[in-house]
């Protein structure tokens, strides 16, 4: 296994494809199959456009990134894998102690290819998401974020295609193909998660997408990487660092939308509403309802908070929990227990129920601790502009359509409140139509290099060390 | 102010910008030593630890691990103190060595390369603030070599290399215009060790690189001496030999008055031959570096050399854009082709020379072997009389006011 990628091959990639012919040729197959989804469902209008795009040259640090211009439909996505760890064993569950396996374990098989499956079906489904963004996109700077982001995805389809082909049989292989013909949004042949089925509308949405859905999947990945099937492993620590590269567009796109309305709040002297957005702004009222709803979609991700599915999985050592090997207990949870909220006649209650049985929730409550750092780095901007609001995430029962907390309607501070209440006050908690629309009305085409428009901020530095009024995205 | 132990340490510092992090945790997994730890506010570089490879640095998405603070090594930023900021704290002015301190071979030398300007030189006012003398022969700066780039042709008769030397961890803050001193290693004649060579640096303050903490130079292989007898100039031969990998003593910095002004719409006259043309180099790249702030400000270059092949840097000058610099070669050996000195070039441009010497805002610099300076000054009086200005009295005016500067060899 040579760390350095070979991009003279028609799939670069650092798992010596080319000495298993029958994988490369299945590959070789699907990958006409995936430039065309590309054409037909990636970014709008794109394919002439010259981007500054980073590529891996190797999976050592040092290669990490290679900047240049390309045309997306010619970008070499490619199949890599973090360097094998010498000696590595399973870090927890029952076969604790003993080495990784470099195969699927036959018991387990269904389980894993369903994982792999539902990871790698969320990657096209947000390039679908936000295909139309680049029209509206408020510098060259951010446009040329959008495109790095899309690609990637793209690149975290093909790492989760090269599982399924390589470990999976013809079962892989049809899997593979039938990622390429779900759409997001489509009423016939929806995509899986209910997320990925929500429409990106406008920038303020991608940026809260990125923040939050992208650390979902941070935490989802950082579970894979534990496992004990180590090819699955491998593949998700890379993907994780360009996971990273997401969560900053999100959180660095919204601190900027934050800077641009605390900025112009200041410059009117005004906190009122409509006053911030007569003046082109969007006022942080409007941000923290689409927090809450970005938030509270994205935790459902998690899946149900009592779960045997997770359990069997941590047992059998296929997928752990977030920096398991940081955690100061047996790797085997079989006696440990973890409190649950649930709604007892009306009011919530802490449960405990066994560790085993709760792993989404241990999950789902690293995700929101994550989280929450982000926010108060938001309210720092807020804080230092002299402004007296702050933003919060809401309960964690706030919105939510699976699990035992879907049961009730709950405030965004934590009040089970009836359906009548819900109805009178959701639009203080959620996007209304009228706030989407204002936002939508905010959106349009900025390209001059060095422009950004009136609702954001541009960014402290550019990227790769260029200036930030730097020609990021040449048309031709 | 006190005054600094004659041969302080100092390092630079490798910090994460806590107002830029997003703590995604990716350096800490990435570093291959562990030098990276975080608690619930902030992550940390531990300086005892890391080494500076900068794996952490490409896979960073924000940028926030890429800065390196000047500390002293003795009291660089603890843990706690980084695990406390919510921002980087500004970078801390080290203690200047006072000027009696440069060594006296050094004094010697920077007298005679000076001696053409007739008189003391002071910085322009808007220069930036030189260290000075920071690293001694008794406790040298120890430089690896990053690159070392043949720049003339094979079959050249004159071997030029640009040798960038990487320091790592040290602190070497030196400016553009400024010099560093060699030691090469071994003994001399007379058995004793090899004096200081001192060389003007080829690039800008912030090295060829930015943030990777390197200094290149302009080196040509000496074969013969000034009246043509063959002889191996001792430190051009130690350096233009040096292999990628190995070790160089530096000492220095050493200059503080041959800089350049920072002021917006200041403009540079540049005068050079040859490897004089280090510190052109430097101010160009520099300005370069700069022009997307649209400070104004023009630069006037007069190069001389043998040859295209031996001028160096000539592919890359070629590539600057015309409204950015003004380029006028001098090649005194091309074939075919009469004699041209840099004072010929001069005399040609005579009304843009005039112009400029009469620009306030337009400082000049020249730097190069001894031979050219008399024809240089020489050119100047004729310009300036032809244009009914008072050379005679316009020359201690632009030393006066730090605009002219001359260091040849």
């Amino acid at each position: 296994m040579e760390p350095t990628i070979n991009y003279s091959e028609k799939i670069p990639n650092n798992v010596n494809l080319a000495d298993d012919r029958a994988l490369q040729r299945a590959l070789e197959r699907w990958q006409p199959e995936f430039r065309d989804w590309w054409r037909d469902m990636g970014p709008d209008g794109s394919a002439n456009y010259d981007v500054y795009l980073r590529t891996a040259v190797s999976v050592e640090p040092q290669g990490w990134a290679q900047f240049d211009y390309v045309r997306m439909p010619d970008y070499r996505w490619g199949i890599f894998l973090n360097p094998v760890p010498a000696g590595a064993t399973i870090g927890f569950g029952e076969h604790k102690g003993q080495p990784v396996w470099q195969d699927v374990p036959g018991e387990h098989r269904a389980n894993l290819r369903r994982i792999i499956v539902t990871q790698g079906d969320t990657e096209p489904a947000s390039v679908e998401q936000q295909r139309h963004l680049g029209l509206t996109c408020p510098s060259l700077y951010d446009l040329r974020n959008l495109f790095q982001v899309n690609v990637e995805e793209g690149r975290h389809l093909w790492a989760m295609v090269y599982l399924l082909h390589r470990y999976f049989g013809r079962d892989g292989r049809e899997e593979a193909d039938a990622l390429l013909t779900r759409r997001s949004g489509d009423a016939d042949n929806p995509r899986i998660l209910g997320a990925f089925n929500e429409k990106t509308p406008d920038w303020l949405s991608l940026f809260m997408f990125t923040y939050f859905t992208d650390r979902d999947g941070k935490f989802q990945l950082a579970a894979l990487a534990e496992s004990g099937f180590e090819p699955l492993a491998r593949t998700t620590k890379f993907m994780l660092t360009e996971e990273a590269h997401h969560m900053f567009v999100g959180e660095s796109g919204v601190s900027r939308v934050i800077q641009r309305t605390c900025d112009v709040m200041k410059e009117h002297r005004t906190d009122d509403s409509s006053q911030v957005r007569a003046q082109g702004a969007i006022d942080l009222e409007t941000i923290q309802r689409y927090l809450n709803f970005h938030y509270s979609v994205t935790i459902d991700l998690f899946g149900a908070d009592q779960s045997s599915n997770a359990a069997t999985f941590y047992t059998a050592g296929l997928k752990g929990r977030f920096d398991e090997s940081k955690r100061n207990d047996d790797h085997v949870l079989k006696g440990r227990s973890y409190p649950v909220q649930s709604v007892i006649d009306g009011a919530f209650a802490e449960r405990d129920v066994p560790m085993l049985n709760a792993l989404n929730e241990v999950l789902r409550d690293d995700f929101i601790r994550d989280s929450i750092g982000g926010v108060g780095r938001w309210n720092k901007v807020i804080e230092k502009a002299g402004v007296p609001f702050r933003l919060s995430v809401p309960h964690k029962a706030f919105h939510r359509k699976i699990g035992t907390l879907s049961q009730v309607r709950v405030s965004p501070d934590g009040r089970v409140v009836s359906d009548a209440a819900w109805n009178t006050s959701v639009d203080q908690w959620l996007p209304s139509a009228g706030d989407r629309a204002f936002v939508a009305s905010l959106m349009g085409r900025v390209v001059e290099p060095g422009r950004f428009a009136g609702w954001i901020a541009p960014p402290a530095v550019g990227v790769n060390r260029q200036p930030v009024n730097f020609e990021y995205v040449r048309f031709n | 102010m006190a005054a600094a132990a004659p041969s302080a340490d100092y390092a630079l510092q490798h910090l994460i910008d806590p107002e830029v992090c997003i703590r995604c945790n990716t350096c800490e997994s990435t570093c291959p030593i562990g030098a990276i730890t975080h608690d619930s506010r902030n992550y940390v570089v531990d300086f005892s630890t890391c080494n500076g490879c900068n794996a952490c640095v490409p896979p960073c998405p924000t940028g926030a691990i890429d800065h390196w603070h000047q500390v002293r090594k003795a009291a660089p930023y603890t843990l706690d103190d980084q695990l406390s900021w919510d921002a980087l704290p500004a970078p801390a002015a080290l203690d200047v060595e006072a000027a009696d301190d440069v060594p006296e071979d050094v004094r010697r030398l920077t007298e005679i390369a000076t001696a053409g300007q007739g008189g003391a030189a002071s910085a322009p006012s808007s220069a930036a603030h030189p260290y000075v003398n920071l690293y001694s022969q008794q406790k040298p700066a120890i430089a690896t070599v990053a690159g070392n780039h043949r720049l003339t042709a094979p079959d050249a008769s004159a071997d030029i290399r640009h040798i960038v030397l990487d320091f790592g961890n040290t602190a070497f803050p030196v400016l553009e215009g400024q010099t560093l001193g060699i030691l090469p290693p071994g003994l001399d004649e007379n058995g004793r060790p090899h004096y200081v060579r001192l060389y003007s640096v080829a690039s800008p303050r912030d090295g060829e690189r930015p943030q990777h903490n390197n200094v290149a130079l302009t080196i040509k292989r000496v074969t013969a001496d000034h009246d043509g007898k063959p002889v191996q100039g001792a430190g051009s031969n130690y350096l233009c030999d040096l292999a990628v990998g190995d070790e160089v003593k530096v000492v220095g910095p050493y200059g503080a008055s041959y800089l350049m002004p920072n002021h917006a719409g200041s403009s540079l006259m540049m005068i050079c031959t040859g490897t004089g043309s280090a510190p052109m180099r430097a101010m160009t790249e520099r300005r370069r570096r700069r022009r997307a702030l649209n400070e104004g400000g023009e630069l006037l270059l007069f190069f001389g050399a043998r040859v295209a092949e031996e001028l160096p840097y000539f592919g890359p000058l070629m590539k600057l854009p015309k409204d950015f610099i003004d380029i006028n070669f001098a090649f005194s050996r091309a074939p075919g082709a009469p004699k041209v000195y840099v004072q010929d070039r001069i005399r040609a441009r005579a009304d843009k020379v005039a112009q400029m010497l009469q620009d306030d805002d337009c400082y000049i610099y020249v730097c190069g072997l001894k031979g050219m300076e008399a024809g240089v000054l020489d050119a100047f009086r004729e310009v300036c009389c032809a244009h009914g200005l008072d050379w005679d009295a316009l020359k201690p005016q632009l030393l006066a006011k730090s605009r002219l500067h001359i260091e040849t060899y």
